[in-house]
């Protein structure tokens, strides 16, 4: 699979794919922080930009994993709020301009929730959890 | 004849309940204006109306009435909202007109019997057509053109008839003429005067009218009348003899020759009338008795005209109402400006047409070669009083509003064609606030404005439901649309037409970005196209899937892949183009086989049953005639699929904004009443056009007779057979918002059908916006159904080649989605449930039994409980 190259900086939140990650050469970790400890879910290599996918974690809950245009990566709860199914990682990423927060559109009513915090952009008062998110 | 119960209580004057009684004879366009401006007065509430209506149903319009030929149905005719008379407790009686009037009782006594004791009396009663008194004119076979019953008698007639003669040649004669044509038979006309629509337009018109109509097919004869009706042994119409002793076949006879008004009731009962016809009334359209009205065409006007127009009508209708209520308020005298309608034909005349005032000059443009001919006559004082324009009417809305001012422009530019030096082409803004803009409502530029500025209408659909302009005979939308876009502009409100917080362009535009810059990367686009702020972004969940869906659609002509599911193309595609397949409430996935036109062999309906059963699929049969299975995991999408492609089946396209089915009845193979063979021909269709990716999903069907079982008028486009090919009907929908199609073209034979539908679907995929389906798309575009035909049939844009080869592309370069899916690796990886524990399913994906089958299992979601925000654009 190759990946876009992109020269535009990542945003400082999300962790920054290795540059080989990002050329596709190279089998980059990302790991989840979980209780207190770093957890592997995946290869930087099985993820597309601007889409997610879903990683079963060690209690049995479900991510939802993603990698934008710049090599960010990110992770949320993959059960949408709004109608209790497990899907967010099928939505579709989304980010207004390079300095843009991303958020994934859910593929059932398309709230959007932001990527960083888990919080629904649509309904402040909603919000699915955020995970720290590094590659190595 | 028996007083009933209406009467008794009409008769007890000087109770309490006693409420005057208004009552009108004739519920036709005029009449119906007159009630609502009754009801729109306050006057329903205080008096007692009643209606004697001799047609079988109430009002409609008759001047769109041979749109019933292009598909328009008599409810679509309609006049008032439904529901009108009951809200405003109008007695009306259908079907029973008025035979007597009693002046000194008051009375009026209907048909039925029914007496009613009237304190206002309105006369509406329209015009009749004048049939000269030639031998055989009532012979069977001949008809007049007035009434919905007439269409539906020439339409019954036609089936076996082959040539229909028109006698008269006007706007009435030629519409009817273009009715004949296109009810499949040789058409003649036959005017007295030495050309077509004398009324309207001079000699120079008339030339070039005539040769354009001739090049539609319709045989011109002038300056020759009608002598005869020649009958057959049958007593049906065979033929015609002519003035100058020639004979013509034929077995349909319309006359066309002209209206009078129908005025024998006001006759009967001593009322003033004209001397050729007409009851005389005053300027507030009072008769020579002041307890009645006349109204509309039975009227002869206080200037001493019988009006012929619907427009001059509905001012009398004001006019009367508000004489019954006491207001001042005079009609004395009205534009006759008209517009041909229909007939593929461009003629409209305005103002002093023939150049009548002392005077005044011709301006006069004219181009054989083209069939164009315009004149504007012009005043000593340099204004505008009136004219002709054949062949190329666009500047009427323009020039009819200028009529009796001095234009903006010099005369000559005005009849210049764009590009012959003429400067660019007057718009609204050069009129003044009351040019009256729509002229059946009398509705004026000022009204227009205010209706955008003051009652905040932001489109043109709104400011036609506030103002009624542009519900008439619709010749002014385009001035209309115009105006009300340049007033938004004005007033501030940015009408931002961008597709999405990304694009400040609309999808039509973006879709010529991409194709003439032949851009295959959405990255591409967005960072060279994008709104500044949104550039270097990810995009978002609107444009990530209308570009995918642009660049698809393209694909083969740009060179693009048109796999939706390889390299950047995967990241564009909502999640069931993604799987494709479509995603379920319990994030199951439902797959749909394709089954071309609804045919199925029993082998692959077996094959289907044993899929569903193995996987444990809940399975349904869909509305356009195929199979959906529901509830696979996404693990499970290419076991599934494997099976399918394996039986011959190939992708349905459910999940993908492209063409889903086309429909069809068993037609002519089994069917008693079939004509053509209407399964083989959704069978075509449905495979020429698979895969091919749209604005918003397509829908189709193809009827075999005029029984029309597969409903093919619901759909985006629909085919129906007749005995001499196929009628094409397009912008149809069902759903929320139904809409039958229009008729775009008929008599096609198949490769005529088929080379219409390439340019139709081309052309909708270029110009029409996000998730807007044909249907939307045909009432919003600029100049309507007229417009797309003069693009797809007429080729006015000189774009149809390739919108043939943009099709032609898409056919060659057709795979089948699964199939290619299947074969490739790489691309079946992304069907795990878990990357990090492919072969696991989703946990959350549970089924309970339901009427032996499976349902989702909605408890193991742990019930949402939040609020529910719906979105255009769900896959529902
Ligand atoms: C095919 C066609 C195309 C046209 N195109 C145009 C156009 O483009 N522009 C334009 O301005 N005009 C056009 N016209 C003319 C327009 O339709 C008329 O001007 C308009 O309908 C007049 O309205 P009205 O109410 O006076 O008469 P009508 O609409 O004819 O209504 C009169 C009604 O009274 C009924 N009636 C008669 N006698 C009695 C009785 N004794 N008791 C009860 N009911 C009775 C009749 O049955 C009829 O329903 C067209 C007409 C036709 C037929």
């Amino acid at each position: 699979m190759t990946l876009a190259v992109e020269t535009t900086p990542a945003p400082p939140e999300p962790a920054a794919a290795p540059q080989a990650a990002r050329d596709g050469l190279c089998t980059a970790r990302v790991e989840i922080r979980l209780d207190g400890g770093w957890h592997p879910v995946c290869d930087v290599a099985q993820l597309t930009p601007g889409r997610g996918v879903a990683v079963l974690l060690p209690d049995g809950r479900q991510a939802a994993v993603f990698l934008d245009r710049t090599g960010g990566v990110y992770a949320i709860g993959n059960q949408d709020p709004f109608t209790g199914a497990w899907v967010l990682s099928r939505g579709l990423l989304g980010r207004v301009g390079a300095a843009g927060r991303p958020f994934v559109a859910s593929p059932l009513l398309k709230q959007r929730f932001d990527l960083t915090t888990g919080s629904c952009l649509d309904d402040d008062t909603v919000s699915v959890p955020a995970y720290s998110v590094r590659t190595r | 004849m028996a007083p009933d119960e209406t009467t008794a209580t009409a008769h007890t004057d000087g109770t309490p309940q006693a409420r005057p009684t208004i009552v009108l004879v004739g519920h036709g366009m005029v009449g119906q204006r007159f009630l609502e401006a009754l009801a729109e007065r306050g006057v329903t509430g205080r008096a007692r109306v009643v209606v004697l209506c001799e047609e079988p149903r109430a009002a409609y319009d008759r001047v769109q009435l041979t749109s019933y030929f292009s598909g328009r149905t008599p409810d679509d005719l309609a006049l008032g909202e439904p529901g009108f008379t009951a809200r405003h407790g109008i007695e009306l009686h259908l079907g029973d007109p008025a035979e007597s009037v009693d002046r000194g009782a008051r009375t009026v006594t209907s048909r039925a019997g029914l007496t009613f004791r009237y304190d206002t009396l309105v006369l509406a009663t329209g015009s009749y057509p004048f049939v000269p008194p030639v031998h055989g004119k009532d012979a069977e076979g001949c008809f007049v053109y007035r009434t919905i019953e007439d269409l539906l008698a020439i339409e019954d007639y036609a089936k076996t008839a082959k040539t229909g003669a028109v006698v008269g040649g006007g706007l009435l004669g030629l519409e009817a003429a273009g009715a004949l044509k296109g009810l499949g038979l040789t058409t003649h006309v036959v005017e007295f005067a030495p050309r077509l629509m004398p009324v309207q337009v001079d000699e120079g018109g008339g030339a070039a009218l005539r040769r354009t109509v001739e090049d539609m097919g319709v045989e011109v004869h002038t300056g020759v009348g009608t002598q005869e009706i020649e009958v057959g042994d049958t007593g049906a119409v065979a033929g015609m003899t002519l003035s100058d002793g020639t004979s013509l076949a034929a077995d349909l006879v319309v006359f066309s020759a002209g209206v009078r008004p129908r005025d024998q009731l006001a006759r009967d009962c001593g009322l003033d009338v004209g001397e050729r016809g007409g009851i005389a009334v005053d300027e507030r359209c009072r008769t020579s008795d002041p307890a009645v009205f006349a109204i509309g065409e039975c009227a002869l006007a206080a200037d001493g005209r019988v009006y012929g127009l619907v427009a001059p009508g509905y001012e009398m209708a004001e006019t009367a109402a508000d004489a019954i209520c006491g207001e001042e308020a005079s009609f004395t005298g009205a534009d006759t400006s008209t517009k041909l309608k229909l007939l593929g034909v461009d003629v409209a005349s305005f103002g002093d047409a023939h150049g009548t005032a002392d005077g005044c000059l011709d301006v006069v443009y004219s181009d054989s070669r083209s069939g164009v001919y315009k004149k504007l006559v012009v005043g000593s004082d340099g204004a505008l009083l009136g004219g002709v324009l054949v062949g190329d009417a666009d500047a009427y809305g323009m020039l009819r509003p200028l009529t009796g001012s001095v234009p903006p422009l010099a005369p000559e530019q005005l009849v210049l064609p764009a590009g012959v030096g003429a400067p660019a082409a007057l718009g609204p803004s050069a009129l003044p606030d009351e040019a009256v803009i729509c002229s059946c409502h009398n509705v004026t530029k000022g009204t227009i404005r205010g209706a955008v500025t003051e009652h905040h209408c932001t489109g043109v659909p709104e400011v036609k439901k506030c103002t009624t302009a542009g519900t008439g005979c619709g010749s002014c939308v385009k001035v209309l649309t115009q105006l009300v876009n340049d007033e938004l502009e004005a007033g501030g409100v940015v009408v931002d037409k961008g597709l999405c917080g990304c694009f400040a362009h609309t999808r039509a535009e973006l879709y010529e970005i991409v194709r003439v810059r032949r851009l295959t990367s959405y990255a591409q686009v967005l960072d060279e196209h994008g709104r500044e702020e949104a550039r270097g972004g990810d995009g978002c969940e609107i444009c990530k899937p209308a570009i995918g869906s642009v660049i698809a659609s393209l694909a083969p002509s740009i060179g693009a892949d048109g796999y939706v599911l390889d390299g950047e193309q995967a990241a564009l595609q909502d999640t069931n183009d993604h799987f494709l397949a479509n995603l379920q409430r319990n994030g199951s996935y439902s797959v749909v086989p394709r089954v071309p036109g609804g045919e199925i062999t029993p082998e692959k309906l077996i094959v289907i049953g044993e899929v569903a059963r193995d996987f444990g699929l809940y399975t349904k049969i869909t509305g356009g005639q195929r199979i959906d299975l529901f509830g696979a995991g996404v693990d499970q999408l290419p076991q599934i699929w494997a099976r399918l492609v394996e039986a011959g089946f190939e992708s349905g396209h459910a999940y993908g904004k492209a063409l889903r089915t086309v429909k069809s009845c068993v037609g002519q193979t089994w069917c008693r009443y079939g004509v053509q063979d209407s399964v083989r021909m959704a069978i075509d269709l449905e495979l020429r056009y698979r895969g091919l990716r749209s604005p918003h999903k397509l829908k189709s069907a193809v009827s075999g007779c005029a029984r029309e079982c597969a409903e093919a008028r619901g759909k985006d486009f629909g085919v129906i057979a007749t005995s001499n090919g196929w009628n094409l009907y397009v912008g149809g929908n069902g759903g929320a918002t139904p809409r039958h199609a229009d008729l775009l073209a008929q008599d096609l034979d198949d490769e005529q059908l088929i080379r219409l539908i390439d340019r139709f679907l081309m052309f909708y995929i270029r110009t029409a916006d996000r998730l807007e389906r044909t249907s939307t798309w045909l009432e919003r575009i600029e100049g309507g159904l007229d417009h797309v035909r003069d693009v797809v049939v007429e080729d006015s844009l000189g774009i149809c080649d390739e919108l043939e080869r943009l099709m032609a592309d898409h056919v060659a370069g057709y795979r089948d989605e699964w199939a290619a899916t299947l074969e490739d690796p790489d691309r079946l990886r992304r069907f795990v449930s878990f990357v990090n524990a492919p072969g696991t399913p989703d946990p959350s994906v549970r089924f309970v039994p339901e009427r032996d089958q499976v349902k989702p299992d909605l408890d193991v979601l742990a019930g949402p409980v939040l609020p529910i925000r719906t979105l255009e654009g769900s896959n529902a």
